[in-house]
């Protein structure tokens, strides 16, 4: 698998801070790990902006700063005015929790370029329950204020079976507070969102109607706000071109300085993520045993060796296959040309199950107390 | 939206135009995303500082390689910058 001198190696584009795993809200599909409590130590400022020059001088030039709440650090100004100098375009990736205007202005004189505030649903109380932190007001006030000054704001939205029956109402909010971009997120079924995905699958039938209320919106709001959909690969036949091929495009780096092909990598058997105070992001990338694990193709196993559309999609998720089927190298059981493919519509059935139940069973919210029960 | 040909063009301040050396091309950075552009669309978009108009965008890149005949090439391109938020006019 690892390195065969043939395979091409591009650099990194995208580079992923996450500052650390604390966050104030509890969202139960999070993407975080679900042991993160177990990872206590965080990179320091002068880490994090070594980091930041080795990777942009390798041509990362998108740069999110995430968590975890990344609001929590108080270098990330420091940091943002760093990535400013570097030429990085830089996003926030917020819950809005803890932003004020003072907040917003000293990270624009900084240089952030723009600011994602997550929403978890159009109405107070559902947003208060899903974030399992009283924040609705707050961040529909944030979201003003972001565009207030001068940045594009992005409003992202995780949509699951608790709040897709709100779809219309989501869209409608999106236009009233101005958002430039929207981004709809299916939930994606890792971190907590995979322990508790008996609870968070919606039906195929609430994902089209979704759908397609979303997509007449598309339409209606064309050249005023651009809507990223993600799609639900649960209801797909063909997997998603997970990170666009491993170690091709995006490098993510964990609150202890873990270097992840993708943010999952570490819960693979065998994966050796290399930290950056033991390696320069040059040597990550292009020599370390992670990076290299997955690219090309000579890894894969049948169907996806031989099949012809393995350029696509690159037999998909790395993280999802050994999720689901055990075996990190076998096709992404979205695939309906992967022999693990039933393990979906069981995963469908068992959700639809859990809905019709008498007494479903609760939600598992992401703190720390769960993430220590849990790992 | 269709462009305006009287008024000044510039540059949205939602997008960042930049140079991007380990890739020896120009590119527009906007959230989530980046275009790579090629020379001339580069250079079009370098005018649209909000001085100009469409024909003197096309007289000043005409005038600074020498040729004639650029305004349908510029036009449609400006019309594709502008669809898609790059530019803005007023
Ligand atoms: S998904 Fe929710 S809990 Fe997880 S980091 Fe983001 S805001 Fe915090
Ligand atoms: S068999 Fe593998 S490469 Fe082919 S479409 Fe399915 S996942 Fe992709």
């Amino acid at each position: 698998m690892a390195g065969s001198n043939k395979i091409n190696i591009t650099p990194p584009r995208w580079l992923l801070a996450e500052l650390t795993y604390a966050c104030p809200l509890q969202c139960p599909y999070c993407a975080n790990p679900v042991d993160y409590a177990n990872y206590q130590t965080e990179l320091d400022t002068e880490d994090w902006k070594r980091v930041l020059t080795q990777a942009r001088k390798m041509g990362a030039v998108q740069l999110g700063f995430s968590g975890g709440e990344p609001l929590t650090r108080k270098d990330l100004p420091e940091l943002v005015k760093h990535a400013r100098d570097l030429g990085y375009y830089s996003n926030l990736i917020t819950s809005g929790y803890g932003l004020t205007e003072a907040k917003i202005v000293e990270l624009k004189e900084a240089g952030l370029d723009h600011i994602q505030v997550s929403i978890q649903a159009s109405t107070q109380e559902l947003n208060d329950h899903i974030a399992g932190t009283t924040s609705f007001q707050h961040k529909k006030e944030v979201a003003h204020l972001v565009k207030k000054h001068g940045y594009p704001m992005v409003l992202c939205v995780v949509i699951h079976r608790e709040n897709i029956h709100q779809m219309a109402d989501i869209l409608a909010m999106a236009e009233e507070l101005g958002a430039d971009y929207l981004e709809l997120a299916n939930t994606q079924y890792y971190g907590w969102a995979h322990t508790n995905r008996d609870l968070l699958l919606p039906t195929q039938e609430q994902f089209e109607q979704a759908e397609q209320i979303a997509q007449a919106f598309k339409e209606k709001v064309e050249g005023k706000m651009k809507i990223y959909y993600v799609v639900p690969d649960f209801y797909e036949d063909r997997p998603k071109a997970c990170m666009n091929g491993w170690g091709t495009t995006f490098l993510t780096i964990a609150p202890d300085g873990a270097a992840l092909p993708c943010h999952s990598a570490r819960d693979l058997p065998g994966m050796n993520c290399p930290n950056v105070k033991d390696y320069s992001i040059e040597q990550i990338w292009n020599e370390s045993q992670a990076f290299n694990f997955f690219r090309g193709y000579d890894w894969m196993k049948e169907p996806c060796s031989s099949c012809d559309e393995k350029e696509k999609d690159f037999g998909g998720c790395r993280c999802q296959a050994y999720l689901l089927s055990g075996d990190m190298y076998a096709a992404d059981p979205v695939c309906s040309k992967s022999p693990n493919h039933h393990v979906i519509q069981e995963a469908i059935d068992s959700a639809k199950a859990s809905a019709l139940a008498e007494n479903e069973k609760p939600l598992v919210f992401r703190n720390s107390k769960n993430s220590k029960k849990l790992s | 939206m269709t462009l305006n040909p009287d008024q000044l063009i510039k540059f949205s301040p939602l997008h960042r135009l930049q140079w991007e050396e380990a890739q020896q091309k120009d590119v527009i950075l906007y959230p989530e995303g980046m275009v790579e552009l090629n020379q001339s669309s580069a250079e079009i978009l370098k005018l649209c500082d909000g001085s100009r108009n469409l024909a003197q965008i096309v007289a000043d890149l005409e005038q600074k390689f020498a040729t004639t005949g650029l305004t349908n090439d510029i036009t449609a391109f400006l019309e594709v910058a502008l669809k898609n938020g790059w530019i803005q006019q007023n």
